[in-house]
């Protein structure tokens, strides 16, 4: 941090106005003249707040898969479809036994499964062949989807919220003051806040994990160099299958999560697919963090986007990542 | 040995069988929104096309009438791929194309390039289709977006006293066109739209547009369908709205009233209008609704049709009766069938329907009013009955076209 500081005095600087101003607008009542200029502090605060919640799904997505890119080199563009599987089994579990929570469970254990067998048997025979490995993936992800077409239909479905989910609460931020000089606060879906906070804690505990534990450091030392870490005795096939597991699950979660607050049909898969592709090339590929910022930014953008500029709202998240790519091309927290 | 000449025999009355069938055959390429935010819009109007084929079966004459179905995901380009795909590969000799209103437009142009087959349109409705530089060879029997809502603006403003509503709809012709129909009779009748919001086709996530609409309306008018409708609701159930709603003619539709979940609820009370309404006591209607549910087994189909089927139904009944009138015979560039097809009065479920001067649709328009049946599925019922919606909206040609083509910003909120 302070490096960064040292290094760029000017960028330090616009980056903590921009920050300030963020704050700003965020916790104080707009004068009038900005309402009139922007609109109300209701829209904007809850473009903020849908960005936010969004970069959580597109995190949970992005995660698992910056993390199988990071350890093994291996770009799975099969990670759409295993999105919208666990989305398809968490509506069948949710629907069948009426427990939102049960279908998380069962829907990352059957996308763990699923990754695992992946990993079995269609990666680990053609390690280290990039091209290779990426047309299996896509040819992987094109039958997928035709089989989930055929299982469901192309119909789609929509997971139960539970009960005690639905609705709004109110927020301690003050959106306008009323003429009696009483101030109205923000009402925002509680389920996305609930959704948020889950991915928090999925993220700062796949963070923790990997630098705080034993596995975590050999995944480490896997992804910096895998055949010296062979060589020191690490079972590394059986990390590649956790770590797959894993990543897999992740994305089984986030279509249980997706299947909440949006809709599961076919082409979801793609769409998720693309959006954590952009998410990690912005964020740097195989870096957490990176995911979460990278998550974050486009769920920004696209929400902020559909409000304030909804015509170009989808050009919006591929000039960001056009940008990183001109500027950055390692991505904004690329490992090296 | 034996086995290779048993093959080559099997094989060759194969092709020769082949070639017997298609001289009786009359080959038709119908599309469909099989993929995409519209899917469930395209399996219920092949439904509607099945009963069709269920009631008056496929013989013209002595042919035999062959449907090659392909799908689109009402993006314009794909149904031309479709559409060129049934032509070139396919061969067939008549369209059933397409059902939605981009597609529409894109299909409209391409029929020029093909004059001599005869394109029928199973279920679009942008106002453009027919209305600027019309195919001579594109015949529309459904009303367009415009015409399906006459009727509902007075409705609100006279009866619900609505004065002031707000619009969200999908970003495409469309959508245009059916708030064009909304937007002239209540700023014709008095009210104002204060706001007009567009959504991208296949948005997910509506927080924001929720967030964004605005709380001193009386009602807020939904042009949504599909996926996007189902998205909309269940986040709108999320965010806590409460706001009074009126529904496009596909937002209130059974693709969204028999949707799962509950967020569809919201919707109990929307009024609407559409070239249909699910109650109409009708005993035309009442046997369609019949022959459509004998039709599939009700895990299968929608408790009643939907637009889409009806409009499926109605173009595939207006494409084997036009061509049982002239037997069949396609000769000279399809002329005879084309004047067949022109003058042809249809007695559709959902009302008569004759075409005019541009081969468009003058049919009847319902205006409805959501109702739960008391055991939990909801249906349309009739509020009003409105006979002969030509394309002009009983507006005069000239005052008509002054008002200018159906987008985001037209036509503005006053009286034309």
């Amino acid at each position: 941090m302070t490096r960064f500081v040292e290094r760029h005095p000017a960028w330090a600087l616009i980056i903590i106005i921009a920050i300030a101003v963020a704050l700003w607008l965020i916790f104080a009542v707009w004068p009038p003249g900005l309402e009139d200029a922007i609109g109300r502090k209701r829209v904007f605060l809850n473009a903020v707040f849908n960005g936010i919640t969004l970069g959580g799904l597109y995190f949970l997505v992005a995660s698992g898969f910056t993390l199988i890119f990071g350890l093994m080199r291996n770009v799975n563009l099969a990670h759409g479809s295993l999105y919208l599987f666990g989305g398809y089994v968490g509506y069948a579990i949710s629907a069948s036994t009426g427990s939102w929570l049960l279908s998380f469970i069962i829907a990352f254990i059957l996308t763990a499964l699923v990754g695992v067998l992946l990993q079995l048997i269609v990666f680990r025979r053609m390690e280290g062949q990039d091209l290779r490995q990426t047309m299996v993936t896509i040819g992987l992800s094109i039958v997928f989807a035709d089989l989930m077409l055929w299982a469901c239909g192309g119909d789609f479905y929509q997971i139960q919220t539970p009960n005690w989910l639905i609705g709004p609460v109110e927020l301690p931020l003050i959106t306008a003051v009323k003429s009696s000089g009483e101030p109205v606060y923000l009402r925002y879906p509680l389920v996305r806040l609930v959704i948020f906070v889950a991915s928090v804690v999925i993220g700062v505990a796949m963070w923790l994990a990997l630098n705080r534990t034993r596995i975590g450091m050999i995944i480490r030392a896997g992804v910096d160099d895998r055949d010296i870490l062979a060589a020191t005795g690490v079972r590394i096939q059986l990390v590649f299958v956790g770590v797959f597991a894993l990543g897999a699950g992740l994305a089984g979660i986030a279509g249980v999560v997706g299947g909440t607050f949006q809709s599961l049909s076919p082409g979801e898969d793609i769409r998720f697919l693309l959006a954590s592709l952009v998410v990690v090339i912005v964020g740097g590929m195989g870096s957490i963090p990176g995911a979460a910022l990278g998550a974050l930014i486009i769920g920004l953008a696209e929400q902020l986007g559909s409000v304030y500029i909804p015509t170009y709202a989808i050009v919006v998240t591929f000039l960001i990542m056009v940008l990183v790519l001109a500027i950055r091309p390692q991505g904004l927290v690329a490992r090296r | 040995m034996l086995k290779c000449s048993v093959g080559l025999i099997a094989l060759s009355s194969l092709f020769l069988s082949g070639a017997a069938i298609a001289q009786e055959k009359i080959r038709v390429g119908v599309t469909a929104t099989l993929e995409g935010t519209y899917t469930v819009l395209g399996e219920d109007g092949m439904r509607g096309h099945q009963t069709a084929l269920n009631v008056l079966g496929k013989k013209v004459g002595d042919k035999e009438l062959e449907f090659i179905v392909a799908s689109t995901d009402a993006t314009p380009d794909s149904a031309v791929r479709a559409v060129r795909k049934l032509i070139e590969q396919d061969k067939v000799q008549i369209l059933l194309s397409p059902l939605s209103g981009d597609e529409g437009i894109a299909v409209k142009n391409f029929a020029k390039t093909h004059p001599e087959l005869t394109f029928i349109n199973a279920a679009s409705g942008a106002q453009e289709t027919t209305y600027v530089d019309p195919a001579p060879n594109f015949f529309r029997y459904n009303m367009d977006g415009a015409q399906w809502q006459v009727g509902l603006g007075k409705y609100a403003y006279e009866e619900k006293k609505y004065r002031k509503i707000a619009t969200v709809g999908e970003d495409y012709s469309f959508i245009y066109t059916q708030v064009f129909g909304l937007v002239l009779e209540f700023c014709g009748a008095g009210g104002q739209v204060t706001n007009r919001q567009w959504v991208p086709l296949g948005t997910k996530d509506f927080a924001s547009v929720i967030a964004a609409l605005p709380d001193d309306v009386d009602a807020i008018y939904l042009g949504l369908g599909g996926a996007d409708a189902v998205n909309f609701l269940n986040q709108y159930q999320q965010a806590g709205g409460k706001a009074h709603l009126m529904g496009g003619s596909i937002m209130i539709d059974q693709t969204i009233l028999s949707s799962k979940g509950n967020a569809k609820n919201a919707l109990v009370g929307t009024i609407a209008a559409s070239g249909q309404a699910d109650t109409w006591e009708d005993p035309g209607w009442q046997k369609f609704v019949k022959a459509y549910q004998d039709a599939f087994p009700p895990n299968k189909r929608f408790p009643s049709p939907s637009l889409l089927a009806t409009n499926y139904y109605g173009s595939t009944m207006a494409l084997i009766l036009a061509l049982r009138e002239v037997n069949g015979d396609l000769s000279n560039n399809q002329a005879k069938y084309r004047a067949a097809l022109a003058k042809i009065e249809l007695d559709a479920p959902n009302g008569k329907i004759k075409l005019d001067s541009n081969r468009q649709a003058i049919g009847t328009n319902f205006v409805t009013e959501v109702v739960d049946d008391g055991k939990g599925a909801l249906f349309s019922k009739v509020v009003k009955v409105i006979p002969n919606v030509n394309q002009t909206l009983g507006y005069d040609p000239a005052v008509f076209a002054k008002i200018g083509l159906p987008s985001r910003t037209v036509p503005e909120c006053k009286k034309y």
